[in-house]
Parts: structure tokens; sequence; C-alpha cells
């Protein structure tokens, strides 16, 4: 009832987004595949060992972007949901609700990954490590977002709720941060201090930042494909209120 | 009819939801008895050992306190929803954040108060002494109202969806863990001797932040509950 | 190129058990999330043009 003020923004509604996305999805895509492919390639074949860590410090190349990616989309999901209960503007809680699931899964790999990588470095599958143990909880902040929205019949409800809720982690995980690493002071002898490698290549960097790229290119196409499955499945719902169906639309044009 | 001022509101919810409480003291009592059986519990699995009860003791107390806010955060707003109170309270023309810290703070008095009140009984269980149980209940003290703050939020986003108690527990635990931290972490700093006001303060910071920000989130997720 | 043999490269200067897991669960996530939403913009279109 109250966005029918915000039609002044041609892409705002869902009726544009869909068909836009449709073709930035395929360049995305394949962006993604190339990068990715030209990253494992220097990532394993330029790259030296180093001297320290053998050859396991290849996991980073995999490790360090799905962290940085975990991150990233928690920061970008709270933007859309805060841009969702400013503006009240219905695709951008599309797009919150579409990047939760990618943000869960690439904590997800970076604690899978990490763990494999402290096997052997740090002769531990898990330390109770501040960085460790924040992405941990952003897991479980990831987890608690999508479960409240689906525990939410209402769309208008599970869209605004959940908003909420990643706001409020928003401001949670540095203080988690913080708190661990305080808490890691105290209990100096069960935890095992993390520094990145001091010396990196030149050419490990290089891998690392282009397979970076590349999980960037595979969250834009990955996030967009669910954003449009999102607005195809709500308009089923008798709530979204639209006479013209999106596929028929594009049929149309 | 003049309108009531922001403090009288204030205190009008507090009056009442501590009067209703008090109808209800059985409410009360089992929250107090959950966190002595679940204390009580632990020295059995653990061992009677006065050292590793020692040692456990703030962590275990800590997430006794943690569970007790849980298990009440459902009364926080359920009955007031269940018989439309809620909505008119919302029209009432004071501030809902300032109000919502009303229901807190009643809440707290009801489930976080009794806890406090009764750990440094649940410390001489577990063999804490002296210094260690006055840190332990001020805490205690110092972080039970920030949870009860930060359950609010957790309650209200939850609030009348089906299979709320457990989904509330999700959402809420995790941003639990740095007053869990703090808290803990003061008992057993003062246990090493090497002093617990940093982690104090810390708590205080955290209670100061949660009041600053959880009242608001909590009124708007209200809101959005209600609409 | 610093790998002599194909044996050499997966072995990883004995690694190769932590490297390739974490490679191997880092594809097969990213592959079947986009093989998952496939499906769900499938099901979704499908049903859509039954009703």
């Amino acid at each position: 009832m109250s966005t029918t003020g915000i039609n002044w923004f041609k892409y705002s509604s869902p009726q544009a987004i869909y068909p836009l996305a449709g073709r930035m999805i395929p360049w995305f895509a394949a962006v993604a595949v190339g990068v990715i492919a030209i990253g494992l390639y220097i990532g394993f074949f330029v790259a030296p060992t180093d001297a320290t860590q053998g050859d396991a410090y290849r996991i980073i190349f995999v490790h360090v972007p799905a962290a940085w990616m975990s991150m990233f989309l928690y920061v970008i999901m709270a933007i859309w949901a805060g841009i969702g209960l400013g503006l009240n503007a219905r695709p951008s809680f599309m797009m919150a609700q579409a990047i939760a699931p990618t943000g869960a899964m690439f904590t997800f790999l970076a604690l899978f990954t990490g763990s494999m990588w402290g096997k052997p470095t740090w002769g531990a599958w898990w330390v109770w490590d501040a960085r460790l143990t924040s992405e941990l909880i952003l897991l479980f902040q990831y987890i608690g977002i999508i479960l409240l929205r689906s525990s939410i019949d209402d769309l208008r409800r599970a869209d605004r709720a959940s908003a909420v809720l990643a706001l409020v982690g928003v401001i949670n995980v540095p203080i988690i941060y913080f708190s661990v690493k305080w808490w890691n002071t105290l209990h100096q002898g069960a935890s095992v201090t993390i520094t990145a490698a001091p010396t990196m290549a030149g050419s490990m960097v290089t891998a690392m930042l282009i397979m970076m790229v590349g999980f960037w290119m595979y969250s834009f196409a990955v996030t967009l494909a669910r954003m449009r499955c999102v607005i195809v499945e709500r308009e089923r719902q008798p709530s979204w209120g639209k006479p013209a169906s999106i596929p028929d639309v594009v049929e149309a044009r | 009819m003049s309108q009531p001022s922001l403090s009288e509101a204030l205190r009008g919810v507090v009056r009442r939801d501590l009067l209703l409480a008090m109808r209800h003291r059985s409410d009360v009592a089992m929250s107090v008895f959950f966190v002595v059986i679940v204390a009580s519990l632990f020295p059995l699995g653990v061992g009677p050992e006065p050292a590793v009860l020692r040692t456990i003791a703030s962590g275990v107390l800590w997430v006794t306190a943690l569970l007790a806010c849980l298990l009440s955060l459902g009364r926080l707003f359920t009955a007031d929803y269940l018989d439309g109170v809620l909505e008119q309270t919302l029209l009432i023309p004071q501030p809902l954040a300032v109000l919502v810290v009303g229901k807190v703070f009643s809440h707290w008095v009801i489930s976080g108060l009794p806890v406090v009140l009764l750990s440094p009984l649940l410390g001489l269980q577990f063999g804490l002494s002296g210094e260690s149980l006055g840190v332990l209940t001020l805490s205690l003290l110092l972080g039970t109202p920030t949870l009860s703050m930060i359950g609010a939020i957790g309650a209200a986003l939850t609030l009348g969806l089906r299979g709320s108690g457990l989904l509330v527990a999700l959402l809420v635990l995790p941003l639990f863990i740095p007053v869990l931290i703090f808290g803990a972490g003061a008992v057993s700093s003062s246990l090493a001797g090497i002093g617990s006001e940093a982690n104090l303060s810390l708590l205080g910071a955290c209670f100061l932040l949660s009041l600053a920000f959880a009242p608001w989130a909590t009124a708007v997720a209200l809101r959005i509950a209600l609409e | 190129m610093q790998w002599g043999s194909v044996a050499e490269f997966l072995a990883m200067g004995g690694y190769g058990l932590y490297v390739w897991p974490s490679f191997g669960v880092a594809a097969l996530c990213m592959g079947g999330e986009v093989i998952a939403v496939w499906r769900r913009h499938a099901a979704a279109s499908e049903s859509h043009d039954e009703s």
C-alpha cells in the first residue's frame, strides 16, 4: 500500500529487475568461470611453494576469498535491509533475501577450509581464535535470519523482521570479534596466535585477489538468479497482487 | 483528560507488569528453581573435585543465567499480545521505546533479579569464595539487564509465530555471546588474581550500548509484528 | 612449472589430503548452489504457468 510512491525510479520495480537481471546473469557467470579458472591456474602453477607452510598454504586461495565474501555479503545484505526499512522498498528486501543463502554458504566454506588449513599448520582442526569464532557466530546469524524469514508466513512481516535482525547482527559481529580477542588474551595458554604469512610472494597475492574477484562475480550471478526466483515466487502469492505475470510481460516485449 | 507524562507512563507500565507477575508468583518461582536445578546438575556430571568446579563455575552459572533469561522471554510480550493490550500500548502517545524499557525492566525484576540474588548461594556450591562471589554477583547484576534488553528484540521479532520458543533461542543466543564472555571473564579473572575491573567495565559498556539500541529495535520489531 | 609429474601435483607436497578436500568442497558448495537456484527457478516458473 505504501510502496505506490516509489515509481520515480524506473528499475526499482520487480518487473523491471527481472529481465535486467536475466540479461546480466550470463555475463557475470561467464566472467566468474573465466576469472576463477585464471586464479586457480596462477594459484597452482605459478605461485611458488611457501617456505614455511609448504603447499598447504594454497588453501588460502579459496579460504580467504570465501571469508571475505561471507563478511562483505553480510554487510551488503544489511545495507539492503536498511534501505528496505528506510524507504519501504520491496525489491531491497528481496535482494537481502537473495543474498542470505549465498552468504551462509561462503561462511560455511570459510569455516571448512579454515579447519582444513588449521590441521596441518597449527595441528588442530579448530581453535577458539577471534576470527574463527566470529565466523562461526556469523554463520549462526545467517541461519537465524533465514530461519526467521521462513517461519513467518506474512511476506511483509518476514521482510521487515529479518531486516531488523540483520541490522542488529551488524552491530553484534564486531563486538564479538573484539570480545573473543580480549577473552583469548586472558586464556593465553589455550589459544594459538594466528597471523598471516609474513612474506607472501607477489604471485600468491595476485592469485588470491583474482580468486576474490571471481567469487564476487559468482556472488553477483547467483544472487541475481535467486532474486529472479524470489520475484517469480512472490508473484504467486495473493498478497503481492499484480495482475500480469512477469514471464508474460517479458514475452510481450 | 490530561496526557500522562513520560515518567508516569513508564511507571504505569512497570507497576502493571509487576502486579501481574505477583498474581502469577509460580512463574517467578519456576525460573528460580530452573536455575538451581541446572546449576546443581553440573557437579553431578563433571565430578565433585573442587578445583575443577571452581574453574567451570563462572561459565556454568553464566550459561544458566542465559538459559533462564531465554526461557522467560516468552512471557515478555506474549500475554499482552494475546489479549490485545499490546496493540493498545502501541497507540499510547509516549515513545514506544520508552515503554519497552519499562516492560524490559519489569521482566528483569521478575526473571533476572532472582538469579542475581541467588548467585552467591550457587557460587558457594561451586567452591567460589570471598571476592569471586562478589564479582559473580556484580557481573550478573550488570549483565542480566543486558540479556533482557537483547532478548526483548528476539521476543518481539518472533511474537506470535509457531515454534517461537525455539526460534527465539536461535536468534538471541548468538547476540548474548559478548555478555557471556565478559561476565564469565570477570569471575575467572578475579579467580586468577588479575582483577576484574576491565571485564566489569566492558559489561557496563555492553549494558549502555544495549540500552541505547535495543529498546528502539524492539519497538520497531513490535510495530512490524502487529502491523 | 614446479610440478614434475601429475602424482607430485596431486600430492601437494604431502598436504594433498588437506588441499584437495578444501577445493573439492568449495566446488561442490558453489556448484550445488547454482543447481539449487536453477531448480528453484524452474519449479517457480513451472508452477506459475500451471496456475
